[in-house]
């Protein structure tokens, strides 16, 4: 499962490392867009096999941060 | 004399801060990010000087470039806006260090107020009434469960520290109160540099109103009456009016009388506002002090005539205040909206471009817009894009007039909260004027997802 930009913002916080597990509903990915925090979360339990982004990083809407297995 | 200013800010404040400086023939100097590099307020200054990348840190608060930059264009003064480097005592030091004029308060009295829990101390020994809670900072979750005891849920949780709605949060029981505190706490201490926080009863069916003042360097301390702020989202303002409709001619007496006092103990200068929450009683409490020019000046300055903005330049030039109190009259109505790239239901923001933006045009509809034509709005700022102020002979007449302005009003190719604007200027219970900090949640919301 691809875990995708909700908008376009900057990566504020990455709350797990390659290779955790996740839990449905857990906050992977924090972003930041207009001085606002927006969370993304894990839509189903598993394993983050690959990480895209870096703390820092700017990303557009819809793109792939992380792929959850 | 200050004939050059440069304007530390971005946005609609930056071109609002041009226009006065024009016709006060002082020549102008608009700083920017690479983000920034055509917006309107750069064309509008004399000159331009790129700061840097569009992240903040590189650009609008990069304060050692921003002054490197004063001192090549040669400007007698620098005007911070609101936001950004605006309440920085740092800032304001470093600018007297290098011989610029700070357009603002002393940087001594921007750290007091910098600090909400030395504020309210402050406060309290100038006879302002503050909100029961906390008298020091807290350091740990547990000092403020011993102090929650005292004061009694619902708590407000806030950091010291804080701004913008960042680092507060309201809390209804003890383990909430854990929880928030840690969160919170980390938070400040990494947008504030500062983890300190203070507990306040959260006070029901509250209206958040203001006091505008206004003091010079000669002891004059005036105020231009009140702005009625309670329509808020995220603890952020979206509509402001003036005067306040909910306030007896005695309570606006006795909080303009408070704000004056707070500021001759303060020795405050300059513009500033104290902003106050009101119970339905009309008992009125401190929130916090701004120590710069506020977002909602303008209604202010339409019920007043008076131009903030060039009696705040005016002022740090050493000038003595040229009007009194017994002079100011308010004169109708104001309001304020302001339009937010963000969803109107949820509030997310909604960064993008903007291929076409139509204004209301009719003479009572003062636009403040950051934006004129086809624009980026990036993600790496504030959502606001552009205000809209409506004055009327009296509230029934600005909320005509805003509703009908509101109706021409288009940002085309993002989403914004005009729907959210149309539907408050249209709702009964705001133009009965019976609105508190919980309408948002406890009237649009549910009325929004209902239909």
């Amino acid at each position: 499962m691809e875990l995708k930009a909700s908008m376009a913002g900057s990566v504020w916080k990455i709350n797990v490392a390659q290779g955790d597990s996740v839990n449905e509903g857990e906050d992977v990915i924090i972003l930041e867009s207009m001085k606002m925090e927006i969370p993304i979360p894990a839509e189903k339990t598993g394993t983050l096999q690959k990480l895209n982004v870096a703390e820092g990083d700017f990303v557009n809407e819809g793109d792939v941060l992380a792929v959850i297995e | 004399m200050i004939k050059k200013v440069l304007i530390a800010n971005r946005g609609e404040i930056a071109a609002r801060i041009i226009r006065t400086c024009k016709q006060m023939n002082i020549t102008t100097v608009a700083v920017y990010s690479e983000a920034d590099q055509k917006a309107d307020f750069t064309k509008m200054a004399d000159e331009c000087y790129l700061i840097g990348p569009p992240r903040v840190n590189e650009s609008y608060l990069n304060a050692e470039k921003i002054i490197s930059i004063a001192k090549q264009a040669k400007v007698d003064a620098i005007h911070p806006g609101y936001g950004f480097l605006s309440e920085s005592d740092q800032f304001a030091g470093k600018c007297e260090e290098a011989g610029i004029t700070f357009i603002g308060p002393k940087a001594s009295v921007m750290k007091q107020m910098g600090s909400k829990v030395l504020a309210r101390q402050l406060m309290e020994k100038a006879g302002v009434p503050t909100i029961p809670g906390t008298k020091e900072a807290l350091a740990t979750a547990e000092e403020a469960l011993n102090a929650a005891q005292d004061i009694g849920y619902p708590i407000m949780l806030k950091a010291s520290a804080g701004g913008g709605g960042i680092g507060m949060q309201v809390v209804e029981n003890d383990e909430e109160l854990v929880r928030a505190f840690e969160s919170n706490a980390k938070r400040a201490k990494t947008f504030f540099g500062n983890g300190d926080m203070f507990l306040e009863k959260k006070l029901k069916n509250a209206r958040h109103i203001e006091v505008q003042i206004l003091a010079d360097h000669n002891g004059n301390v005036i105020h231009l009456f009140e702005r009625d702020c309670s329509i808020q989202r995220r603890n952020q303002k979206v509509v402001e009016e003036a005067p306040s409709t909910f306030i007896s001619e005695e309570t606006r007496r006795r909080m303009t009388e408070a704000a004056i006092n707070a500021a001759k103990a303060l020795e405050y200068t300059n513009a500033g506002t104290i902003e106050f929450l009101v119970d339905n009683k009309e008992n009125f409490y401190f929130l916090e002090m701004n120590t710069r020019v506020q977002v909602e000046h303008p209604v202010s300055e339409e019920i007043t005539g008076i131009d903030i903005v060039e009696k705040q330049i005016k002022i740090a030039a050493g000038e003595s205040l040229d009007i009194s109190q017994k002079d100011i009259y308010t004169n109708g109505h104001a309001i304020e909206v302001r339009i937010y790239a963000e969803d109107p239901v949820t509030f997310m923001p909604s960064p993008g471009h903007v291929s076409q933006i139509t204004f209301p045009n009719e003479d009572y509809a003062r636009n403040e817009p950051a934006i004129t034509g086809p624009s980026d709005i990036t993600h790496f700022y504030d959502p606001m894009i552009a205000k809209l102020i409506i004055h009327g002979t009296d509230r029934q007449d600005a909320i005509a007039k805003l509703t009908k302005a509101l109706q021409t009003y288009r940002v085309v190719g993002i989403k914004t909260n005009l729907p959210m604007l149309q539907y408050i200027s249209e709702d009964e219970i705001f133009r009965k004027g019976n609105v508190t900090t919980a309408y948002v949640q406890e009237h649009y919301i549910p009325n929004i997802n209902a239909k």
